[in-house]
């Protein structure tokens, strides 16, 4: 494997709060190749966002890292400051988020607003990074591109208003693109368009892609590679066809067993009791062992071992061995 | 089996204009939004009958105007064969009222968070004046909850266990149907698993009817005995579940299909669709779809295609054999 | 009982507000002021308003210092007719803040109910009553209520002006305040209506009243109560304005504003302690109060948490 662009190392998130300190991100490590589409997956509040924001450096307060590293192209980026941070999330990193509005300035015309980032990150003159935001625009397949660039977003729709975003993300050129549930507010038809997109135009550029996502189908689409969270730890990670296919972890196993798809013709869908517990009331041990029908008395006991990156697949001590 | 609702060319129609100064002013017409038009289908007694389509398709302004939320503009929704907004008899149109209830989208918006569980599961009986003891004990536990919930308040439970509540709400007038708008879309797929199976369960307990409105295929196929596939308010097909997901006919029903995100579609590399929904206040002349069709012809974009019956299906398109 | 005591200290509310030092020592200064006025029968060290008990040999005696002819020490001086400042702040205090919560709770009853009709009913009523609104707010608040005091004084028999003037008072500060109170219910109200916990109970047969008091208006109080506290800080001080002008409290009810306005007569031939303890007294309750209500509304506010 080459290099990762994206290489996060036991990586913890805390908020203190009144009562205990909170881990919305425990001990999380992975790794990102260029090139390679990395989907995270988890319940709400499993984590899955918070582990992107971690990246870019967006928690709110007074949610913060509390250890751990996150290395793009092997620098750390966890500990800079405010200031070299931001630089570096405009030049390397690309962010779409699931509100593209979130993204977007009203009160800029898109192509002024595309112009303005390829000027602040990379080495162009004016006319030359109009010219790129206009092309840039025609490769996330917005007609008519230039005659658009004077638009504002509120003239777009929401699927055309991703696109813009995705440009925007991929304008500086990043080497690493972190996409949190891109696709979530759309419809069916217009999600299928952007995926496709942003699949295609990370193959042809070699950028790395976070995908965070709650969808499944989604994941098994897009992704090369998928990790699983679940109370805040990785739960199993792996080539997306494995995982989906030949679970090692219990909570996947229940996850991919009760979606309907799985459960065709049967005249109920198979389920996992109970639900995600809060953070604020885990359990002691592994967090999923009350839902697990394989949980033994050390998984009562002793939380499942932390998955390092590149090494095991799955957090839990009985899990099945991934078939060679 | 015998319909239990009936709905008849029915259209609703929303002023959408902006306020009269400014029309004045900008010299502008009114504007009218036709969210539903001439939809017309029958719910079986103890059937689930559900109805597809993504955003616009006025999926959910149906559900409303067969709850009563919203009145139509035109048409007609007849339910055990009395159509409430015409019937002269009060105190018939009352009762079958209480055979209609409803099961929202967002557990956070729908329970009040200043009302202890109790007294919500119990408003359908209290809001009309009845006594509810033990009511709201007994619903909690058909509902997978327990009796000892009926004195917290919804903060306290997560969103499967919220949609639990609306669920035991909704049964707590003894309904006959029950229209489920997006019940499971804001949940997570494990417990979205358990809220369908809770409502299979009590569908077979209770002898209920649903319609359900969802924009997943996937939930769909699992839960409905009879589908309607609607675009732009318009309903293009209607089907029984297996007619209609071995043999989509509706070139817009095939889209869906092929564009839903596939569990085994590993690295799958398709064509995805054409366009975006159009903007419904100046809907495609002919056929709404025409604009987005692989197969559309001259005709489509001129004369608006009628349901017609084919085998098991209705279909309105031109070219569907 | 001890454990629901124990639970509420331990509560959300009550843990912010034991880290929040502005908002302790201001509830506490309200707090003194509040039980001071109430029980000003008992705490104030003479009766201003009992002839017999007044002397006009003290008149202005200076604060902390022994009377020249009687001997007798005043905490803060007297004025010319030698009532006890201090005693005459505690009992104008006490219609201060008389008028002052009466005004509120009037305002905040009227403009509740009219902000929640033309929320929840929306169409022509509900702009009716927020086009009243809006054209009340173009106009200074004092300016309304001096309007409105005047007119209601007109309308008052004679003889009865004095006992009425109180009443008169809260009824044009409350009725100059009601805007505020209806444009956040409105607003909130919009809001809360859309929700479908609101679709279920109408869809429920529950009538236009039941949901408007029994769903509706719980869910828009926490704003309202922080609004209440503000508007109290000001309803204070507009009645103060009020009588400062003349045209609030009699002089045989004096209130702070009065005791003001009799004191800065005083104020040039050197007895600065008549003007400058009411006036004291009245700063400090008025901004006790807004932080007061300033710390509420951070606490009630989610966005800002």
């Amino acid at each position: 494997m080459a290099e990762a662009v994206l290489s996060i190392r036991e990586l913890v998130v805390e908020i203190p709060t009144r009562h205990a300190v909170l881990r919305p991100v425990d001990r999380v490590s992975f790794d990102i190749a260029p090139g390679e589409i990395l989907g995270v997956v988890g319940e709400s509040g499993a984590g899955k966002s918070m582990t992107g924001n971690a990246v870019i450096g967006l928690l709110d307060r007074p949610a913060h890292i509390a250890s751990g590293e996150i290395l793009l192209n092997g620098t750390r980026i966890d500990n800079l400051t405010k200031d070299r941070l931001r630089r570096v999330r405009g030049k390397q990193i690309g962010m779409v988020f699931q509100d593209p509005l979130t993204s977007l300035n009203p009160l800029l015309p898109i192509g002024e607003q595309i112009a303005e980032t390829i000027l602040e990150h990379l080495p162009v003159s004016r006319a030359e990074a109009e010219s790129r935001a206009v092309a840039a625009l025609e490769e996330v397949g917005i007609p008519a591109a230039a005659a658009r660039i004077g638009s504002y977003p509120h003239e777009f729709s929401g699927g055309m208003r991703q696109r813009v975003v995705i440009a925007l993300a991929l304008c500086a050129e990043p080497a690493l693109v972190i996409a949190d549930e891109p696709t979530t507010a759309l419809d069916v038809s217009v999600q299928a368009q952007i995926i496709a997109l942003l699949k295609q135009l990370c193959r042809e550029r070699g950028t790395a892609v976070m995908l965070v996502t709650h969808d499944m189908g989604v994941i098994a689409e897009a992704v090369d590679r998928v990790a699983v969270m679940y109370a805040g730890r990785l739960a199993e990670i792996g080539a997306v066809r494995d995982v989906l296919t030949r679970p090692a972890h219990p909570y996947t196993t229940g996850l991919m067993a009760s979606t309907p798809l799985a459960s065709k013709g049967l005249k109920r869908l198979n389920q996992i009791p109970g639900a995600m517990p809060p953070l604020s009331r885990l359990p002691e041990g592994c967090a999923f062992h009350p839902r697990c029908p394989q949980a033994a008395e050390r998984c009562r006991k002793e939380p499942g071992p932390t998955l390092a990156a590149g090494g095991g697949r799955a957090a839990c001590w009985f899990a099945r061995e991934p078939v060679a | 089996m015998r319909a239990l609702v009936s709905v008849r060319h029915l259209t609703r129609i929303f002023d959408v204009s902006k306020p009269w100064l400014n029309r004045l002013l900008e010299g502008k017409p009114k504007a009218f939004l036709q969210a539903v038009s001439d939809v017309s289908f029958d719910i079986e007694e103890r059937s689930v009958y559900a109805l597809v389509g993504e955003s616009g398709s006025g999926k959910s302004t149906i559900g409303k105007m067969i709850v009563h939320l919203l009145p139509p503009s035109s048409g007609a929704i007849k339910i055990e064969g009395i159509d409430l907004a015409r019937d002269s008899d009060r105190q018939r149109v009352e009762k079958i009222r209480t055979d209609i209830q409803m099961v929202f989208q967002d557990p956070y918006a729908s329970l009040n968070p200043r009302w202890r569980v109790r007294d919500i599961i119990a408003e359908p009986v209290t809001a009309r004046g009845g006594k509810a003891d033990g009511l709201a004990e007994r619903l909690l536990e058909q509902v997978g909850l327990s009796a000892a919930d009926a004195g917290k308040y919804p903060h306290e439970f997560s969103g499967g266990q919220r949609q639990r509540i609306c669920i035991a709400r909704a049964l707590a007038s003894e309904p006959k149907l029950i229209v489920c708008d997006e019940p499971t879309s804001a949940l997570d797929v494990s417990v979205q698993a358990q809220v369908l199976n809770l409502m299979s369960d009590l569908k077979e307990e209770f002898g209920l009817t649903y319609l359900f409105i969802s924009h997943d295929l996937t939930v769909v196929e699992h839960m409905a005995d009879r589908i309607g596939v609607l675009y732009l308010g318009r309903l293009v097909e209607e089907a029984p579940r297996d007619v209609l997901f071995s043999d989509p006919k509706h070139p817009y029903t095939q889209m869906l299909f092929a564009a839903a995100p596939k569990l085994d579609g590993f690295g799958r590399e398709v064509e995805p669709p054409k366009g975006e929904i159009p903007d419904p206040i100046n809907p495609p002349s002919g056929c709404a779809y025409h604009p987005r069709c692989p197969r559309a012809v001259a005709r489509c974009t001129l004369e608006r295609p009628e349901m017609r019956t084919l085998g098991d299906s209705r279909v309105a398109c031109h070219l569907a054999e | 009982m001890e454990s629901q005591l124990s639970r509420a200290w331990q509560s959300d509310f009550m843990w912010s507000f034991r880290r929040s030092p502005t908002a302790v020592v201001s509830f506490f200064v309200v707090l003194v002021l509040v039980l001071g006025a109430v029980f000003a029968p008992l705490v104030a060290p003479h009766n201003p308003f009992d002839p017999s008990s007044l002397n006009l040999m003290n008149g202005f005696s200076k604060p902390m210092q022994p009377n020249a002819f009687t001997g007798d020490a005043f905490w803060l001086g007297t004025d010319d007719q030698g009532r006890d400042v201090f005693s005459t702040i505690l009992y104008g205090m006490r219609i201060s803040l008389f008028v002052g919560f009466c005004a509120v709770l009037f305002a905040m009853v009227l403009g509740v109910t009219l902000g929640l009709i033309a929320g929840y009913s929306g169409g022509t009523v509900g702009t009716v009553i927020m086009r009243i609104a809006d054209v009340q707010l173009t106009f200074p608040a004092i300016l309304v209520a001096m309007l409105i005091f005047g007119i209601a004084k007109g309308f008052t028999p004679v003889h009865l002006r004095d006992q009425m003037a109180i009443w008169v008072l809260i009824f044009a500060i409350g009725l100059s305040d009601w805007v505020q109170f209806a444009r956040v219910v409105r607003g909130a109200t919009l809001v809360e209506r859309k929700k479908d916990y609101v679709q279920a109970a109408s869809l429920n047969g529950r009538k236009a009243v039941g949901i408007m008091l029994r769903h509706i208006l719980p869910n828009v109080l926490g704003p309202v109560l922080v609004i209440a506290t503000i508007s109290l800080a000001l309803a204070i001080i507009a009645e103060a304005t009020l009588s400062f002008l003349g045209v609030g409290a009699p002089p045989t009810q004096p209130s702070l504003g009065t005791l003001i306005r009799i004191g800065q007569g005083f104020l040039f031939s050197g007895e600065w302690w008549i003007l400058f303890f009411p006036a004291v007294t009245l700063l400090v309750l008025a901004l006790s109060v807004n932080l007061l209500g300033d710390w509420l509304r951070d606490v009630l506010n989610p966005r800002l948490r």
